[in-house]
Parts: C-alpha cells; sequence; structure tokens
C-alpha cells in the first residue's frame, strides 16, 4: 500500500504549521498521531499534498492541572493520557475511557487531538468530552477561539473547526462525581457498536446531577439532556435507569453497517447506557 | 516527489537512507536496511507483525512514515537478540512453543519487551491486554503468554541476583 505522493512538512512551533495550512489551503492537513489519516492515505482515500507533522511542537503536548481545571495538550498521546497519575486523581474517567481505544501500538501514537479533532463519529473522545463539558482550543491566523465540545460536532468528518485551524488545546474541570465509560465492541481494535459516558453525583440518596453522552449512535457524539433529566432527582432506581435509557434511545439515530441492523445497536446501547449509569452511580 | 536524507538509530547503530515522503517505515527498514525482521502481515495497522520500538513506544511501523522518524532510535527484533545469544524472550518462546509458524513471532516478541520494561511483574490478565494489538493465528494464544510470564520471571530473577 503506497500512498499518493506528498510534501512533508515539520515545523518547530504553530506559526510555522499556520503559515503552512494558510499557504496550501485544502491541499495540506496536519498529522497527529497518523493511525486515522495514514491509513486513509494508504487507500487514497485521503489525498494530502501537503503534510505538515506537528510531532516537534512542544507547545502541543502535556497535561497541566490547576485551580481544578485540566488542560490537555492535542498532541498528548492515549498512552500519556492513561499513564498520568495526577490526571487519573483528577479525571479517572480518561483512562477508563482511552484503555479501550485501539490496542497497545494505536495508544502509544493515538492523540487525543486527533481523536476529538477527526470528527469520526467512531472516536470515542469526542462523546466523552460532550460528557465533560470541554473546551476546545482553535488557533488560526486570526488569533484563538475556544468551542464548546458540545458545539463542535455538525456531521461526520464535519466540525467547527475551519480549514486552516488547528485544535491546540482541551480544557475542562475536574471531576467529582460517579464516572463510567462502557464500550461494547466486537474486538480489540475496533469502533464501538455502541459506547456511553456517564457522570452521576449524589445528594444525599438522590441524583444531584448527571451528564450522558453516547458514541457511534449518531453522525455525531450525542449529548442526551433528557436522560439526565430523567436521573436527577430519583434514587437511580431500575425505574429511572428505565427512564433514563429510554429517553437516551430516543436522542440517538444509528445506521446499518458492518457491526449490525439498526434495532441490534438499539439494543446494545440501551444495554451499554444502563450499564454505564449504574457504575456511575456505584462510584457516585 | 523528491527523495529526502532520513536518519534514525536502529538498534544503536546510526542509519542514513534516501526515502520519499511517502515510504513506510516497514518498507524502509526491511527493503533499504536490510532489518527483515518485522514483518509486514496486514498492513492495515491490525496485526502487529511490523511492530518495533521508536523511542520508547511500541509502533505499528506499517502506519508511520519512514520521514516521521527522523532523528528516531528505534529498536527491531534484530536489536533484541542473536542466533547465538537469544534474548531471554527469545528463548522463552522456544522453550514454551510460543511460536508456529513465526510469522507473527518478531512483532510478538519486540511489543513483549517493551511491556516487560513498562510492567516488569504483569499478571497473565496484563500480559493479554498488553500484546492485544498483536494478532497470532496458530497458537491461541496460550503458549505466548506462558513465554511472556515465564521470561517475566527470569528476568526479575536474573535482576535479583545481580543485587
Amino acid at each position: 500500500m503506497i500512498p499518493a505522493a506528498f510534501e512533508y512538512h515539520r515545523p518547530s512551533d504553530i506559526e510555522g504549521a499556520l503559515s503552512v495550512l494558510a499557504e496550501h489551503g485544502d491541499e495540506a492537513r496536519v498529522l497527529a498521531g497518523g493511525h486515522s489519516l495514514i491509513p486513509m492515505m494508504k487507500l487514497r482515500m485521503a489525498d494530502v499534498p501537503h503534510l505538515i507533522d506537528l510531532q516537534d511542537i512542544a507547545d502541543l503536548k502535556g497535561i497541566t492541572i490547576a485551580d481544578g481545571i485540566i488542560t490537555i495538550g492535542a498532541m498528548t498521546t492515549q498512552h500519556e493520557l492513561i499513564n498520568h497519575e495526577a490526571l487519573f486523581a483528577a479525571a479517572p474517567i480518561i483512562r477508563e475511557a482511552a484503555l479501550q481505544i485501539a490496542d497497545p501500538q494505536v495508544r502509544y501514537m493515538g492523540t487525543i487531538g486527533g481523536n476529538v479533532a477527526n470528527g469520526d463519529p467512531g472516536n470515542d473522545m469526542p462523546g466523552l468530552m460532550q460528557c465533560l463539558d470541554a473546551q476546545f482550543i482553535l488557533v488560526g491566523v486570526d488569533g484563538t477561539r475556544k468551542v464548546p465540545a458540545r458545539d463542535f460536532y455538525e456531521s461526520a468528518y464535519m466540525t467547527n473547526r475551519d480549514d486552516e485551524e488547528i485544535l491546540t488545546h482541551i480544557t475542562f474541570a475536574s471531576i467529582d462525581a460517579g464516572y463510567a465509560y462502557e464500550k461494547q465492541k466486537r474486538k480489540i481494535g475496533d469502533y464501538a457498536t455502541a459506547a456511553c459516558a456517564a457522570l452521576v453525583t449524589k445528594d444525599g440518596d438522590k441524583v444531584a446531577t448527571a451528564s450522558i453522552a453516547m458514541t457511534n449512535l449518531s453522525d455525531v457524539p450525542v449529548l442526551s439532556e433528557a436522560a439526565a433529566a430523567a436521573l436527577i432527582g430519583t434514587t437511580c432506581d431500575t425505574a429511572a435507569v428505565k427512564a433514563a435509557v429510554a429517553a437516551a434511545l430516543e436522542d440517538i439515530d444509528p445506521t446499518e453497517d458492518n457491526r449490525g441492523p439498526v434495532a441490534f445497536k438499539m439494543h446494545v446501547a440501551g444495554i451499554i447506557i444502563s450499564r454505564a449509569i449504574a457504575r456511575a452511580w456505584s462510584r457516585a | 516527489m523528491t527523495k529526502q536524507i532520513v536518519t534514525m538509530t536502529v538498534n544503536g547503530e546510526k542509519k542514513e537512507v534516501l526515502a520519499e515522503p511517502r515510504e513506510l517505515l516497514i518498507y524502509v527498514l526491511r527493503e533499504k536496511m536490510g532489518m527483515t525482521g518485522p514483518h509486514v502481515g496486514c498492513e492495515t495497522s491490525h496485526c502487529g507483525a511490523c511492530t518495533v520500538e521508536i523511542d520508547g513506544k511500541s509502533v505499528k511501523s506499517c502506519t508511520m512514515f519512514a520521514a516521521q522518524a527522523q532523528g528516531a532510535e528505534i529498536k527491531t527484533i534484530e536489536g533484541l537478540g542473536s542466533p547465538e545469544n537469544l534474548h531471554v524472550l527469545q528463548e522463552s518462546f522456544k522453550e514454551h512453543h510460543g511460536l508456529q509458524c513465526g510469522y507473527c513471532t518478531p512483532g510478538m516478541i519486540t511489543r513483549a519487551h517493551r511491556l516487560l520494561i513498562e510492567n516488569p511483574n504483569p499478571t497473565e490478565e496484563d500480559v493479554r491486554f498488553g500484546i492485544a494489538g498483536n494478532i497470532c493465528r496458530c497458537t491461541g494464544y496460550q503458549n505466548i503468554v506462558k513465554s511472556i510470564l515465564s521470561a517475566a520471571a527470569e528476568l526479575n530473577a536474573a535482576k535479583e541476583a545481580a543485587q
């Protein structure tokens, strides 16, 4: 498998990357871990005359936690997310989700920035970022802007990011809630048949707040406010979970593919959502 | 597209090759450097036969352009042991029948090597999770897992004896 020829750029700072993007417009793409883009280039389904490798840009790496706000550089790998103890203490759901992505080799290379920016409905981080109400920092020649993860996804592979912008950082508040990321996949390395991120907080024996988001069950990640509303104020008993699952299923629109027909996906989604809620509640 | 000079350190030796940016690392290793240990299996990032170690990471070298490895430190199965002086992992795979056809073995052992550096005392579950990116179609994995666990014990015993 030999991809079409391209010119390889390896800038050492964001300005350098932006100037290549500005010069070549939609002929240029940035490369993060490359485990989505390179396979597409090998299949010649992505034509990238100018490839901009971001690996030398130090500003895009690393995790900082200050005043309860977590900031993660876009080039931080899944492997680094998994092994960062302070991040685990502040937001353990990140490790739980990252461990369910692909396989070890892919996690050494795959980055959180690539995962959220690519807009692939099968990627796990977008739904999780919606659950956490994360913000994406985008930098372009005209400056920096912040877009909530909940407003970022438009349709499959289409996002709010302009072609000439780079997603540089992701920020969200540290988590003080019961959490779970549940995923059903056919085999290691596959995308989810259904996956769900859940956060639940407790006040006495009742649900105080809830956040429920789903992966690969529509052409974009789906945050279900109705599912959260169905849980709040309840004791998270069987009837409440059932109502939340019913509400979540109303919000998704899976399509038939090699992972199964729509009815099967709805069935799996129901089980995964209820497991995510139950586990998050057990940790609340 | 014009070829560029790519330099990398492979198994401790500085290498310099001419490669187009689109050339995948696995082909540069195999065809331009003669490192035929890492294999081309599926070529689609699934099977792990092409696994090499790059700057302390296990990487499927079919999913990386050689240009990305400019300046990198690479270890392949050739750098782990030699026919006269097998690595503990290689010896253990031989001892426990951790291979049948052998096609996945270089990638499997290179991955296991990294796994044991990061986790010198793995449980069986750790080993299975840690080699989940490497597919074997012969063994059923049972003896591969046994080989890795036995190598871990042996490496730990050697470390203890040295102290």
